[in-house]
């Protein structure tokens, strides 16, 4: 099948949904791939690069008549309306936010895969395009943040003075948060988080930061991977939070989203109004409305009292060829899962749920929204019925144990007492040898097993003192075999010991 | 004071060095030393047992005894320190194997000539004929199966023979007949002492050592090859009553029971039932769960492996049989050198049962000069692992298979793991995707935070080098 890579036309879109690395791994799926002319330009991806990767640079019209369309946005009614009858189309559609998008996809008989729509279970993880653009996105954040900021995130003691650290607050430990608290403590600054799920402290300290715990009577549980609104309770002391943080930070990022639902708001004006001069504050969630009183999506806003606040919806495509490269390999991940022969033949099985949850419109029927699915097993992990565990051997009883002891305890009583002499002093000794040899190896070290296994061999060749007394007897077959186990005894003699001094020269302590 | 009195005292003196040897040889810094002990203890009691056969000889004017005894030993101390230089240290079990094997069959030669010394006169031993006619039998017994038992080890070890178990219906009756054939034949002979009845033990002996060990599967050999010594030990011990001699009854016992205790603690780090293992058998059953779908497994090259390692915090290497096999050891070793000099924190988490030996991979990594101090157990390492940036897995697979740990019906469950899977990143060091000695599938291949990096250990390691 016919693999395209199309050029974004919505303004302002950096990224492309295939790069020269990418492309190669499609193709060894089985896919012939051609790549729209001048696709990968804000990418820093030239066209040569995708020839040279085997796919053919094709016109617009000659791409979107492909059969697998891939794509970053979702595509304009002009270019559904190119597509060939049955094809399918792969990107970022946001399904729940455009159903007038699911509309017009619905209208022709193609199938529509939307990637942000993979669910958080681990099997999904290496094609959740989410979490890899927002990953970026908190870098970046950090990034524009340190543009603006007029001073050094990290603190030195300089001849010229000493240099405070920056205070960064990143509100919401998602992966974009999380991303943007190992970028700001990797860059020297003291990082603060919130979240209000308390299960995250662990991940934020993990990398760096310290995370606020919002202390009401309340558990944040999520099934599905997300964080979910949040009471009353929690939200005012919440909020009494961020305004006490608000005065103390010189960076805030928020990344408070919840999926289907305008971004809740985090800082009120007055809070953004208490801020030092010359802070600022990055609101992730501007294009859902914004985390943040005050500001614009997309615009860069300077405060009366002397704070920026960036609105950026676009901090992902700001680092276009790593966010392409990413997205790419999330797509090669998708595709394999649909190419389970890697014969080039694309096979959507409606059954899989991964595969079923993505699937938007399928050759024209509109699926969406999908089934629910339940991922998350870390919260409120309800006990799975756990298959029987295989019938373990019964542990002998204590009082088995006991009885075999005193049975045997007798029966050696019994041998000794009847044993004519001079075997009750053999068993006294071999008695008291068992036990030393017990309590010698006790405490070896794990190292030294081989070293102790080999000498003990050597030793166990003892044996040969019996033989050697044997070679005396005048019997002629007596002396023969006598003489061999001398000759067997002394190998394992001498072999153990020299084999046991060379391990030993080995061990070394650097 | 004649020669006797002396010998008894070298004895006794001999028996406090093999103890003094024991001791030292249980920490690194008395190695040595122990090693020095027991050399010392071996050479007294030669001396002494030669000086007694040099006066008895003097006694009957013979030089032929003597004569013996020098070309015995001297040809036996040439082929065994020959076999001792030369052989690798990937070969160590088998040749401890093999070693073992000669203890046991010295112990039946010893057996033997003490019957067919005393067969003619067979009345003077009076009272204590019956006792004497016993000890033979056991003796005999031990020796003989100490010696097919080591056969088949060493044959197994050395992969000359299939090391998978060989199922016999009924194993386990077969072994327990042939304990009560022994023990109705030792009445008999007891009773009538005829040389085709002490034939017949020892075929019996050898028959039943050769089944012992046959039945168990490669993957258990590190505690067979343990409990084997401990065997030799025994025959030892056995032939020590037999020729009323205390120096043997002493260091027989002692290699005896610290070999079975040994071999106690390598049962209880695999989770084994110790009685199971020294009735021979170990009774693998395939687990149900064999078709399960796993999902798929990623692939990484030796340049990508070098990119994740160079940026990697921290490292813990997990080897395991494979790398002997390979040899690769050496590559290894530069490779922890060279990760050190950047300044990244590598380690080694060795499993109790790593390798076809106790402490296998302690001897390698020690023949590469890998300073032993970073070289940590399972149970130093494993609360780590979440913390670590790369975990490499080279040749290992049942000590790293998260199965153990997580599915209760897999034939493994229950067994201590290193639990690697809990790293950020697990790169995997394989030949192919086929199953491990246990015949588990493991999970952990198709883990998202695991890639697989196929070929040959040491020649994948040596690519990392290069990258590096």
């Amino acid at each position: 099948m016919l693999i395209a890579v199309v050029a974004e036309t919505s303004p302002g879109e950096t990224r492309v949904a295939g790069t020269p690395a990418t492309v190669r791994q499609l193709i060894a799926l089985g896919y012939e791939v051609v790549v729209e002319a001048g696709a990968g330009r804000h990418a820093d991806f030239p066209d040569e690069a995708y020839a040279e990767a085997g796919a053919e640079v094709v016109d617009a019209q000659q791409a979107w008549a492909a059969d697998v369309v891939l794509k970053v946005v979702a595509p304009s009614e002009a270019e559904i309306a190119r597509m060939s009858e049955r094809a399918t189309v792969v990107g970022i559609f946001a399904p729940a936010q455009n159903p007038e998008l699911v509309e017009a996809l619905s209208r022709r008989p193609i199938t529509a895969l939307a990637m942000d729509a993979v669910p958080r279970i681990s099997r999904a993880q290496s094609m959740d395009v989410l979490s890899s653009m927002a990953n970026i996105a908190g870098y970046r954040a950090i990034v524009e943040a340190a543009h603006e900021f007029g001073r050094f995130f990290t603190g030195q003691v300089t001849a010229a003075g000493k240099v405070p650290p920056a205070t960064v607050l990143v509100a919401g430990a998602g992966v974009a948060g999380l991303a943007a608290i190992g970028a700001a403590s990797s860059l020297g600054a003291v990082v603060r988080a919130t979240d209000p799920r308390p299960e995250v402290a662990d991940q934020v300290r993990s990398i760096g930061g310290e995370y606020l715990a919002v202390e009401v009577e309340e558990q944040m549980e999520s099934s599905d991977g997300y964080a979910k609104a949040t009471s009353e309770a929690y939200d005012r002391r919440a909020a009494e939070i961020y305004s006490e943080q608000a005065r103390e930070v010189d960076i805030v990022i928020t990344t408070a989203l919840i999926p289907g639902r305008p971004a809740p708001r985090l800082l009120t004006a007055a809070d953004v109004a208490s801020m030092k001069p010359g802070s600022v504050v990055v609101d992730m969630a501007a294009a859902q409305g914004g985390n943040v009183e005050g500001s614009v999506a997309g615009q860069k806003i300077v405060t009366e009292n002397g704070v920026t606040i960036l609105g950026y919806t676009d901090l992902a495509g700001r680092l276009p060829a790593q966010a392409s490269q990413l997205y790419g390999t999330n797509l090669v991940n998708l595709l394999k899962l649909l190419t389970p022969e890697k014969d080039g033949r694309l096979v959507l099985d409606l059954e899989d749920v991964v595969q079923r949850s993505i699937t938007v419109v399928h050759e024209g029927d509109t699926l969406w929204p999908p089934p629910p699915v339940q991922v998350s097993a870390a919260p409120a992990a309800q006990p799975v019925a756990t298959p029987e565990p295989a019938p373990a051997k019964q542990p002998m009883a204590a009082s088995t144990k006991l009885g075999l002891a005193v049975a045997g305890l007798v029966a050696y009583f019994l041998v000794v007492a009847a044993a004519p002499d001079p075997l009750p002093q053999h068993f006294t000794v071999f008695m008291l040898a068992v036990v030393i040899g017990y309590y010698v190896i006790g405490k070896v070290h794990h190292a030294l097993h081989t070293p102790l296994m080999s000498v003990t061999n050597a030793i166990s060749g003892i044996i040969v003192v019996g033989a050697m007394l044997q070679l005396v007897d005048d019997d002629a077959v007596i002396r023969t075999l006598a003489f061999a186990a001398v000759l067997l005894a002394s190998i394992n003699v001498f072999g153990g010991f020299a084999v046991t001094r060379r391990m030993l020269s080995m061990f070394s302590k650097g | 004071m004649d020669v006797f009195s002396l010998a008894t005292a070298a004895y006794v003196v001999a028996a406090l060095l093999f103890i003094l040897s024991l001791a030292g040889l249980s920490k690194h810094e008395t190695a040595r030393g122990g090693l020095s002990f027991g050399i010392a203890g071996m050479a007294l009691a030669l001396v002494a047992t030669f000086m007694v056969v040099v006066d008895v000889s003097a006694d009957r004017d013979e030089v032929l005894p003597v004569l013996l005894l020098l070309v015995a030993v001297v040809a036996g101390a040439a082929i065994g320190l020959w076999r001792a230089r030369i052989v690798e240290m990937t070969q160590m079990p088998e040749l401890i194997a093999l070693l073992h094997s000669f203890v046991g069959l010295a112990a039946v030669l010893v057996g033997w000539n003490a019957y067919l010394e005393y067969r003619d006169r067979h009345w003077s031993l009076g009272d204590l004929a019956g006792v004497h006619d016993a000890e033979v039998f056991i003796g005999v017994f031990i020796g003989a199966v100490t010696f097919t038992g080591s056969i088949v080890a060493f044959l197994k070890l050395s992969g000359r023979m299939k090391s998978s178990p060989l199922m016999l219906p009924g194993k386990n009756y077969l072994n327990l007949g042939a304990l009560g054939l022994f023990v109705l034949l030792t009445i008999w002979f007891v009773a009538d002492p005829h040389l085709w009845l002490l034939v017949l033990v020892t075929l019996l002996a050898l028959a039943l050592g050769w089944h012992l060990v046959a039945s168990i599967g490669g993957g258990d050999m590190p505690v067979v090859v343990s409990m084997l010594n401990s065997y030799s030990g025994w025959a030892a011990a056995a032939s020590g009553f037999l020729l009323n001699n205390d120096l043997l009854i002493v260091t027989g016992a002692l290699v005896g029971s610290s070999g079975a205790y040994l071999s106690y603690i390598m049962c209880q780090a695999m989770n084994r039932s110790f009685i199971s293992v020294i009735a021979g058998g170990f009774g693998i059953e395939a687990g149900p769960a064999s078709d399960t779908d796993y999902g798929d497994h990623r692939e990484v090259d030796a340049a990508d492996t070098a990119e994740l390692l160079k940026n990697a915090r921290s490292v813990v290497i997990t080897p395991g049989y494979g790398m002997a096999v390979a040899q690769a050891q050496y590559p290894v070793a530069d490779l922890v050198r060279k990760l050190r000099e950047r300044g990244v924190d590598v380690r080694f988490g060795i499993h109790p049962v790593a390798g076809r030996l106790p402490g296998h991979m302690n001897v390698l990594l020690a023949e590469a000069k890998v300073p032993y101090d970073i070289v940590l157990e399972m149970d130093e390492v494993n609360d780590d692992l979440a913390d670590t940036s790369v975990v490499l897995v080279i040749g290992a697979n049942d000590t790293v298979n998260p199965a153990a740990a997580e599915d209760p019906s897999s034939p493994i469950a229950g067994m201590p793991v290193l639990r690697v899977w809990e790293a950020e990143n697990v790169v995997v060091f394989k030949r192919s995707m086929a199953a491990g000695y246990a015949g588990v599938q493991n999970p952990l291949f198709f883990r998202d935070n695991t890639q697989m990096l196929f070929g040959d250990a040491k020649e994948r390691v040596e690519d990392i080098l290069r990258a590096l």
